[in-house]
């Protein structure tokens, strides 16, 4: 019952995630292709505004203030979103898992070193530390790669990815200070087994199921912290689209209470929504798995 | 117990100042200045006056100044940016709204959250817990300007039950705090979910319910007391995250508080504004960590506090 309930949720979210995914990417050519009505800055300055059709592909999802098909836009939006969330959870992964077995495994006084910087850290509100990480960095960055679009993408990357390191390094440690004590390890260390092989070869295998669990529950995390971050006209520098910042911008023109331009909230806002709730799923569904203790009789 | 206490209270200081060096290096690095920023633009001279009037020349000058009046006189400094407001005015008017709004919030999440993630575990693999957890989810699937948007056409536009906006009544508090409530909410429901059907397999439970004790009494007087520990472990990040996080829901409503001067004092590069509410926050979140965790020996006998920190 339990597992079918897990492996249903996950097999269920997973699949939606990957068409969406893929459906983003096989048209990258067509988003990103200047010639194409898909093109996700050509503005067609006859038809702002126009309420979805069906008998044109690139309206099916209407048009945007400026013209801009909305499909187009919410395709490139979507791959936009997606790495964002990938990259984040890529940082976290190599930063929380470094951090939180090297804590976990050496103690001492690099354990409260580590510890007291991801205190601090926690002592910061996230969304507070994003927004002064991309402030601080974008400048600087746009120097070095010449060109202040790709900056504005490298620290959006950068800024949300820095800030989700800290649960898995709490993780981490957690699950390396109670594995450590373990007969295996002990064996291991006693057999000589060089530090970085006790490492990647016996702590790292012993890991894999919190670090996936936390990694697919950073990814949603991160896709709404850049929808906040475009809210708050700090997000991705335009014309350059993602679900959230499509949302954002569309809020405005689809609660009107006349003339409401509905398209412009609910297409982006479905993909965003049905995206979150897919990866919670398959995340939710992970970490059920990977719990042994989850295992409870009906009263 | 009491020498935990004191550890963590030591540590407090030292904490916010790190905190306050770390705003200080990235507001200090980030580029733009809070002198005459939009409309008119200052002459080199003028800017120069107003560094100087506000002890901003330099790194050196700024660091040996503000910090000395913050720990002295408890007082922020001049606002760059509100002209004629100091910090301290800002947060006097801003924080009992943001307080207000944050408490009334965690509230709405932790009665509809325990019930949710109760009503889930006792059901387990149902459609009831289907139901909940994937209400508890669209919670944290939608950005939240999304949800305060569509709650503003249903109950304001649509309805005319309650206020879109605004400040000063107890009604004009409803739609904002629900809007908030609602990420804490999915998590307390899972977190509920979840410690509900660790506990509910105990013999504890078993005997309880054999010894004949109604189902209600033992869900709740029993079990749930017990699930009831990670949520209120959660419960200080949760109430940290609605005081702070309420930036986009003050937006949407129009409502004055701190995360609106936050956002203001960061598109203005408002440094005195920024380092001020980055304070106040930072202080929030380390004091209900602290009470979290003493409530949390309090609670459960089991755990032992060791007077130094792991």
């Amino acid at each position: 019952m339990k597992g079918e309930l897990q492996s249903g949720r996950i097999r269920f979210g997973g699949g939606i995630l990957l068409l969406l995914l893929g459906t983003c990417i096989v048209t990258l050519p067509w988003t990103l292709g200047s010639s194409s009505n898909f093109y996700y800055d050509r503005q067609h300055t006859d038809s702002p505004l126009l309420a979805p059709r069906m008998d044109t592909v690139w309206m099916w999802f209407g048009t945007s203030k400026l013209g801009q098909s909305l499909m187009g836009q919410c395709l490139l939006g979507g791959v936009i979103s997606l790495t964002i969330g990938l990259a984040a959870a890529a940082i976290s992964v190599v930063l929380g898992v470094s951090v939180g077995i090297l804590a976990g495994y050496r103690g001492g006084w690099l354990d409260s070193l580590l510890m007291r910087i991801v205190d601090v850290l926690y002592a910061l509100p996230y969304i507070l530390l994003v927004i002064l990480f991309k402030i601080a960095l974008e400048s600087p960055l746009g120097k070095i790669l010449r060109s202040s679009a790709a900056a504005n993408l490298v620290v959006l990357f950068l800024s949300i990815g820095l800030v989700s390191w800290l649960t898995m390094a709490r993780v981490i440690r957690g699950q390396v200070l109670s594995l450590r004590t373990l007969p295996f390890i002990e064996a291991a260390r006693a057999a000589g087994v060089p530090q970085h092989r006790i490492f990647l070869r016996h702590l790292l295998p012993n890991l894999i199921g919190p670090i996936t669990v936390y990694a697919t529950l950073t990814v949603p995390q991160a896709i709404l912290q850049e929808s906040l971050l475009s809210f708050l006209g700090i997000g991705i520098q335009k014309p350059l689209p993602t679900w959230g910042s499509l949302a954002s911008d569309g809020l405005g023109l689809a609660l009107a209470p006349v003339a409401s331009c509905w398209w412009l909230l609910v297409f982006p806002c479905t993909l965003l929504g049905v995206t979150l709730l897919a990866l919670n799923f398959v995340g939710d569904g992970l970490r059920d798995a990977f719990d042994p203790k989850a295992e409870a009789s009906h009263i | 117990m009491t020498r935990f206490i004191a550890w963590r209270i030591l540590q407090l200081p030292l904490i916010l100042a790190v905190v306050y060096l770390i705003t200080f290096a990235l507001v200090w690095l980030a580029p733009g200045s809070p002198y005459g920023n939009n409309d008119r633009a200052l002459s080199e001279a003028a800017k120069n006056d107003l560094k100087v009037r506000f002890h901003a020349e330099s790194w050196e000058k700024f660091l040996t100044y503000y910090p000395w009046q913050i720990v002295a006189h408890g007082d922020f400094g001049p606002s760059l940016s509100y002209e004629g407001w100091s910090v301290n005015d800002v947060l006097r008017s801003s924080l009992p709204v943001s307080i207000s709004l944050g408490l009334l919030s965690i509230l709405i999440a932790l009665v509809f959250g325990c019930a949710a993630g109760v009503t889930a575990a006792l059901h387990r693999g149902g459609i009831l817990d289907f139901l909940s957890l994937a209400a508890a989810l669209i919670g944290i699937s939608l950005p939240p300007f999304v949800v305060a948007g569509m709650l503003i056409v249903i109950f304001s536009d649509g309805l005319h039950w309650l206020p879109s906006g605004g400040w000063g009544e107890f009604r004009h508090m409803i739609l904002p705090g629900v809007a908030l409530a609602l990420m804490p909410m999915a998590y307390i429901a899972r977190l509920t979910r979840v410690s509900m059907l660790d506990t509910l397999g105990h013999d504890f439970v078993r005997t309880a319910r054999a010894k004949g004790l109604p189902k209600r009494t033992v869900v709740w007087k029993h079990a749930f007391r017990t699930a009831f520990l990670p949520v209120f472990t959660y419960l200080g990040p949760a109430t940290a995250y609605a005081m702070t996080g309420s930036f986009v829901v003050e937006t949407v409503f129009n409502i004055p508080g701190l995360g609106q001067h936050f956002v203001n004092g960061v598109k203005n590069r408002d440094q005195t504004l920024i380092l001020g509410t980055v304070l106040v926050y930072a202080a929030f979140l380390l004091v209900l960590n602290l009470f979290v965790d003493i409530g949390y020996a309090l609670i459960d006998p089991r755990i032992e506090i060791n007077a130094r920190p792991e």
